[in-house]
């Protein structure tokens, strides 16, 4: 009981502290005092490739190659067009995917590659990944849209008990189910409430059988959804943060290149504490390092997981047992989150290491309500908040 | 205005080319097509099924396997439906298939190896018994969530249909896809209809139109005319069919793979009527719910082995000492295969942990060493002989 009531001051104080200053988040001019929730600098966030020439950062990006600079709904019709350049085998599908998509996804890919390979389906988002599943299962290398992560339910059972384990029950008949992608537009864009901001990722997490995944930025997208649809013999989700379609704009080499699945990328590195994030919320953490290092001259590791699950368990075992601190950032539910798995995990295998409690930063535990958005998922304070905790603990 | 009711309409008719005592009363389809031999093929393949049927019941009663699901009354549909596919055809099954399975060249040995989940499972022990599949025979593996594999089936027929876009020399290709009318209450047989309809699949759904889900019988599963209305609605050319008339199953069948190819191919429904004689499956005492004199009324008035044998009698190329041989010969050969199945290992432990990813993940190679771990600590607690290789295979 007391420790319960405990929490719930910790909890109490915090919503408090960010109400005092909350007046103004609705409000379109941020008020002048204010110094952590900015807007995200995309043109200036180390992030992104503003030029070609930081490729060579990036493992497995090719270097002094032709790019241009796309945002990142152009690089995901860049790597479908690429793959379906690649292989006949390769079929898109989904809601309104014909006349380019509801978020310009698949863009002029029908008349590029005609109907018979990129083609509307009825709105059954069962139907959609049950058809994907059978097509893979004959040799086809279908890639899905299930227009919202937030309408995949009805697809559950056909992800989690049918293509999850696919494989596994066909055993020696060698059926699988390489090459099928379920791309879904997944997380917050301000005004999208219960139905238009959800990221189910954990929940995928919880049945082996898919590869989860989900790209920050354009080079990230295109690089791994060649991979997904080109080199995986493992189903993969794949999440779009949708707020970054238009926001996210950088150098995108042209010709075909992966980036590796089940791999983190080391975005930062640091000494003193390790951030992991996935999509969008990397670059408010990036932010709030920004800001902490320049206060108290400490240096902040970040990594970008990439892969949810299988997830890099190496990198970040390693990254926190040279820092002995850790928190774990995402926008979806903080409870049963992604955050709990990476910090059990910590916990388990770098216990002698750790100098604070590793921290779970994810949404509040309640639904997206529309006139809360900000408040709901970790912003650049609550991250500033939790690094200076760690930092002091 | 008119609203148009339901019962006003009339029942869509039932396909019918012998009747119950055998006698052929549709002439112009009169099996010729097939030879003396081949109809004996399918017979005894229905016969095999049903002498099948018995020793596994009674293995799962005796305790020597978890699990059973006969098929009683519904030989004729699968055996029939079978005979008119061609070896590169795609089947997509319920569970209570395997005629499908044995009329396309499953052998007893491959089935009881499934039963038994032993090491020479294709689905390496990690399926309940009669989740059986072929990847020579182009049969799925069967999974238990009902009408799943409905859609699915649509998806692999738009996949066969664009391997011939991309090479015309491809031989021509159906998938089979089969399930019954219970299964057909659930999303994904709209789902499936309505996606094979849209995209024109060359596919043919076999609903077994049994009477009962379970418990549950049709009239409580749907109000409409069966299954064979609502394909009309979906824009398919759909047909009702005597289930127990293996002859109308074939004809139907064979006409509905043409039709599913014609053209830019098109999506076929066939409702093949029987009843379901036996109980749903080992788990369940279907008296409990229906009168036994119901179910003993229907194993005598009709059946599909039975109608066939009746045609082949009254054609001369069957008789009682024929029957009797061939009972012995498959009831021998059943046995034979059962106790040999019986005998071998399970498959390593190993496998417990393979092809749930293509490669074994990091964190399921812990667990995997954990697991040998604990079972060399705890010899007393575990016994691994069973398994091929013991604790050996999780290194
Ligand atoms: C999604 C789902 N719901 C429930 C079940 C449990 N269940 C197994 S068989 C069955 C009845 C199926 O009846 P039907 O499709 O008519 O086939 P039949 O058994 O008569 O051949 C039910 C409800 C299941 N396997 N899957």
């Amino acid at each position: 009981m007391k420790a319960c009531r405990r929490l719930t001051s910790v909890y109490r104080r915090s919503i408090a502290s960010s109400t005092a200053k909350s007046r103004h988040y609705a409000t379109q001019a941020p008020p002048p005092q204010r110094r952590l929730n900015l807007p995200t600098d995309f043109k200036n966030t180390p992030l992104l490739h503003h030029s070609s020439k930081t490729f060579s950062n990036t493992p497995g990006l090719p270097h002094s190659v032709p790019s241009t600079r796309l945002n990142l709904y152009q690089a995901v019709n860049a790597g479908l067009r690429t793959a379906l350049e690649a292989s006949k085998d390769v079929l898109c599908f989904g809601e309104d995917v014909a006349f380019g998509g509801v978020f310009r996804c698949t863009m002029n890919l029908q008349s590029e590659f005609g109907e018979d390979r990129v083609f509307n389906t009825p709105i059954t988002e069962q139907g959609i990944v049950g058809a994907a599943i059978g097509m893979a299962a004959e040799g086809a290398r279908p890639v899905v849209e299930i227009q919202f992560a937030d309408y995949v339910y009805p697809a559950f059972d056909q992800i989690v008990n049918e293509a999850s384990k696919f494989r596994y029950r066909e055993g020696h008949t060698g059926a699988g189910l390489g090459g099928m992608v379920i791309r879904m537009p997944c997380g917050g864009v301000g005004h999208g409430a219960l139905y238009h901001s959800q990221s189910p990722e954990s929940l995928f997490c919880h049945v082996p059988g898919f590869k989860v995944v989900m790209p920050r930025s354009p080079t990230q997208a295109k690089g791994l959804l060649l991979s997904a649809i080109l080199d995986s013999e493992d189903p993969v989700i794949f999440m779009e943060p949708k707020i970054l379609y238009r926001a996210a704009v950088e150098e995108v080499p042209t010709e075909d290149y992966r980036l590796p699945l089940g791999k983190a990328e080391l975005l930062k590195p640091g000494a003193d504490l390790t951030i992991i994030s996935y999509g969008r919320p990397l670059y408010n953490c990036s932010a709030a390092i920004q800001a902490v290092e320049q206060e108290r001259g400490v240096s902040i590791e970040l990594i970008d997981l990439r892969t949810i699950y299988p997830w890099d368990r190496d990198a970040i075992i390693e990254s926190v047992s040279k820092t002995g601190r850790a928190i774990v950032v995402h926008e979806s539910m903080v409870n049963y989150g992604v955050g709990s798995e990476v910090s059990s995990v910590i916990q388990e295998s770098a216990f002698l290491s750790l100098k604070a409690p590793v921290k779970r930063l994810g949404g509040w535990t309640t639904h997206t309500g529309l006139a809360w958005e900000k408040y709901i998922f970790p912003d650049v304070t609550r991250i500033y908040d939790a690094i200076l905790e760690s930092l002091d603990y | 205005m008119k609203f148009q009711n339901p019962a006003e309409e009339s029942a869509m008719p039932t396909y019918r080319i012998m009747d119950a005592d055998g006698k052929i009363v549709d002439n112009t389809r009169d099996p010729q097509s097939a030879s003396d031999e081949e109809v004996i093929g399918w017979y005894k393949n229905m016969l095999t099924v049903s002498i099948l049927d018995l020793i596994m019941f009674d293995a799962q009663r005796q305790g020597r396997t978890s699990f059973y699901m006969v098929s009683a009354g519904e030989e004729g549909v699968a055996v029939g439906s079978a005979s008119a596919l061609t070896p590169d055809d795609v089947c997509f099954l319920q569970y209570r298939e395997q005629g499908v399975l044995i009329q396309r060249g499953f052998t007893l040995k491959e089935m009881m190896s499934q039963l038994f989940a032993n090491k020479d499972d294709y689905g390496k022990g990690r399926n309940m018994p009669v989740h059986y599949g072929s990847e020579k025979l182009n049969v799925h593996t069967i999974s238990s969530p009902l009408a799943t594999q409905i859609p699915q089936a649509s998806g692999a027929a738009y996949a066969l249909k664009m391997q011939r876009l991309i090479n015309p020399n491809t031989p021509e290709r159906v998938v089979a896809c089969y399930f019954g009318e219970g299964a057909a209450s659930e999303g994904d047989f709209h789902a499936a209809l309505n996606m094979a309809a849209t995209k024109s699949c060359p596919i043919v759904f076999v609903c077994r139109n049994n009477g009962f889900a379970i418990s549950t019988a049709s009239i409580e599963q749907y109000k409409g005319d069966g299954i064979a209305s609502r394909g009309l609605g979906y824009g398919i050319d759909t047909i009702r069919v005597d289930g127990n008339d293996i002859f109308a199953v074939r004809e139907v069948m064979r006409e509905a793979r043409k039709l599913a190819l014609q053209g830019d191919c098109r999506p076929v429904l066939v409702e093949a009527m029987s009843y379901r004689v036996s109980h749903h499956s080992t788990s369940d005492d279907s008296f409990a719910y229906r009168a036994k004199r119901e179910v003993e009324e229907w194993k005598r008035r009709d059946n599909p082995i039975t109608r066939l044998r009746k045609w082949m009698e009254n054609k001369g190329i069957w008789n009682e000492d024929k029957e009797k041989e061939a009972r012995a010969a498959i009831r021998k050969k059943v046995l034979q295969e059962f106790s040999a199945a019986e005998k071998v290992k399970k498959p390593p432990i190993r496998a417990m942990f393979e092809d749930v990813y293509e490669e074994i993940t990091p964190e399921a190679r812990a667990q995997m060493k954990e697991l040998k771990r604990l079972i060399e600590t705890y010899p007393k607690e575990y016994d691994v002989s069973q398994f091929e290789g013991g604790s050996k295979s999780l290194e």
